[in-house]
């Protein structure tokens, strides 16, 4: 395989088992001997960390450039008041009262540019931490780890994702839904794997997932997790879109008492070891087409 | 009353029990605060009856017939999300933050700033009262502002028809949208799963609840997938102060039953999940 490939792991619906396939898929390339790193972009609730021992060898705390006001530049005009588009400045003009409410405040600098009087400082303020660990000697674990009661995961995303320019086969654990930190997890991805469980929840929220990755013109295919009985619906669509399925997954208990446990199903569930294996095979032949 | 149903961890059921719950009731307002992957209202199938467009945030556009291409805009942003392509500015949409600074700044006037109107809202009926959720355009971000605006409904709702029970289906994770879902709730319903990943993100989320210091009360959906990490949550559990007060088994029938377009207690209402749905209904919505 050419180095520095990005497959994503992503899929709309919370819980269809993305965290499953992405440490799983990352198990089988490490056994292979191959080198790897498994990223995991869900910050707000990282998880894949839980399924492996590693040394912790980086970290870093992800910082946001807040502002800090000096009330003694400060003549209390407004004008950052005005700039700031997050309500992040709370000012009361009479009462010479003026406060940074930091939890708002998404530093982007316009008040540090719209003050006239050096009033406007910068300071950090933690959000959030990216964690890297050498699970074994060529296979690493980065984790985007968001401080709790932030209200956005995306800088920590973005750095965990920037944190690693090098030459390694990369599965990126995408965080649910289809707004911005998701976006931020697939935009470099060379290939989208999209989870989904064959329930109406499960197509509908693909199909937002799919509609999302056309308008990024991504290539992608799915794997149906917890397959009981086949969803007629699902199949339908994806055949009509003409979407590959990459793998079913059988609806078993055993998985989910592994899963539990933090164990891995392709080590500890030796049929499932074939499933992880075809998957990276097709991926591969996916990409490389 | 408002009872907000959160979980930290995707796909714990957290969607399954809400609808059970508020299938247990004859006149509730349902809400679905996940408006990244809105599903409830599938369900139900619910009756549409209103419709708002939401204003999310604004994308910087660049006139290039004003564009000098002279750079100070990439310069100010801190959005990564102005680059140069063959000496082109260009703005990368996805990045755009909708912070106003490119705009302001540029000699040229040539940024200006466009409305994101593609995210919805919508209110109508279902068999067992009232429903209300949001969709979220792709890409947009997920402010909690949507889900405040789908709370005013609600409360708007329920006060226009005497309805005392407000029911909110939260979404995944501890951001800004569960804080907006969680903002101002009598009581929160934590589903969790007897798995590490749904400890640890039981924890996470738990000490967002204390930030709020909202009475949570636990339910360990799946408990007999793993007894052992389910002992273990209880007595987490009481270090946050939370206490469990119910356990459903790993239950098939779920699944079948939302296939079926209906809740568990529609579909299989003898059945134990059923029956244990129905005293935490008893116990929390009712008192």
């Amino acid at each position: 395989m050419n180095k520095n490939v990005k497959i994503a792991v992503a899929g709309g619906k919370g819980g269809t088992g993305k965290t499953l396939v992405a440490t799983n898929l990352f198990y089988v390339i490490k056994e292979e001997g191959k080198e790897v790193e498994l990223i995991d972009c869900d910050a707000e609730e990282p998880n894949a960390g839980l399924f492996f021992n590693g040394n912790l060898i980086y970290h870093s705390d992800v910082m946001l450039k807040v502002p800090e006001i000096n009330t003694s530049l400060c003549v209390y005009c407004g004008k950052c008041k005005e700039y700031c588009n997050y309500n992040a400045i709370l000012m009361i003009g009479f009462s010479k009262y003026i406060k940074v409410i930091e939890e708002l405040c998404h530093g982007c600098g316009a008040c540090s540019i719209a003050c006239d009087y050096s009033a406007i400082t910068k300071k950090n303020r933690k959000i959030g931490e990216v964690n890297q660990y050498q699970v074994q000697d060529k296979a690493l674990l980065t984790e985007a780890r968001m401080q709790v009661g932030v209200y956005s995961p995306v800088n920590t995303v973005k750095t965990a994702l920037k944190q690693n320019p090098h030459p390694y086969v990369q599965i990126i654990d995408a965080p649910p839904g289809t707004s911005c930190p998701f976006i931020h997890s697939v935009v470099h991805a060379d290939y989208v794997v999209l989870v989904t469980e064959p329930t109406p929840f499960g197509l509908s929220d693909l199909k937002q997932s799919i509609e999302t990755l056309k308008g990024m013109k991504k290539f992608y295919g799915v794997v149906i997790n917890r397959v009981d009985e086949p969803n007629q619906e699902m199949m339908q669509y994806l055949q009509k879109e003409n979407i590959k399925v990459l793998a079913q997954i059988p609806f078993d208990r055993d998985i989910a008492t592994v899963y539990a446990q933090g164990g891995l199903i392709a080590q500890h569930l030796s049929a499932y070891k074939k499933v992880f294996t075809g998957l990276l095979d097709l991926i591969i032949q996916e990409i490389c087409k | 009353m408002q009872v907000a149903v959160i979980s930290g961890k995707g796909g714990t059921g957290k969607s399954s029990i809400t609808a059970a719950l508020a299938s247990l009731s004859q006149n509730i307002v349902l809400v679905d605060c996940d408006v990244d992957a809105s599903n409830l209202y599938l369900l139900f199938n619910s009756t549409h009856e209103e419709e708002y467009a939401f204003v999310g945030g604004e994308k910087a556009v660049i006139d290039y017939n004003r564009c000098t291409h002279c750079g100070l805009c990439m310069v100010y942003c801190r959005f990564d999300a102005i680059v140069t392509e063959n000496g082109k500015i260009k703005i990368k949409e996805v990045f755009c933050d909708g912070c106003h600074l490119c705009s302001r700044i540029c000699p040229e006037k040539a940024i200006a700033m466009i409305e994101e109107k593609n995210s919805k809202y919508f209110a109508g009926s279902f068999r067992h009262g009232k429903m209300v959720y949001g969709r979220l355009a792709p890409g947009e971000e997920n402010t909690g502002l949507l889900v405040n605006k789908v709370r005013e409904k609600a409360k708007q709702i329920a006060k226009f028809q005497r309805i005392e029970t407000i029911l909110l289906d939260g979404p995944p994770g501890i951001g800004c949208p569960v804080m907006s879902t969680i903002t101002g709730v009598d009581k929160l319903l934590l589903v969790t799963e007897p798995s590490l990943s749904g400890i640890h993100d039981m924890e996470r989320m738990l000490a967002v609840a204390k930030h709020f210091n909202i009475e949570t009360k636990i339910i360990i959906n799946k408990y007999d997938l793993h007894t052992e990490l389910s002992e273990q949550i209880e007595q987490k559990a009481k270090a946050w102060d939370a206490t469990v007060i119910a356990k459903i088994p790993y239950e098939p029938l779920f699944v079948k039953a939302m296939i079926q377009q209906q809740s568990i207690v529609e579909f299989a209402p003898d059945s134990p999940s059923a029956r244990i749905i129905a005293s935490i209904y008893d116990t929390v919505l009712l008192h």
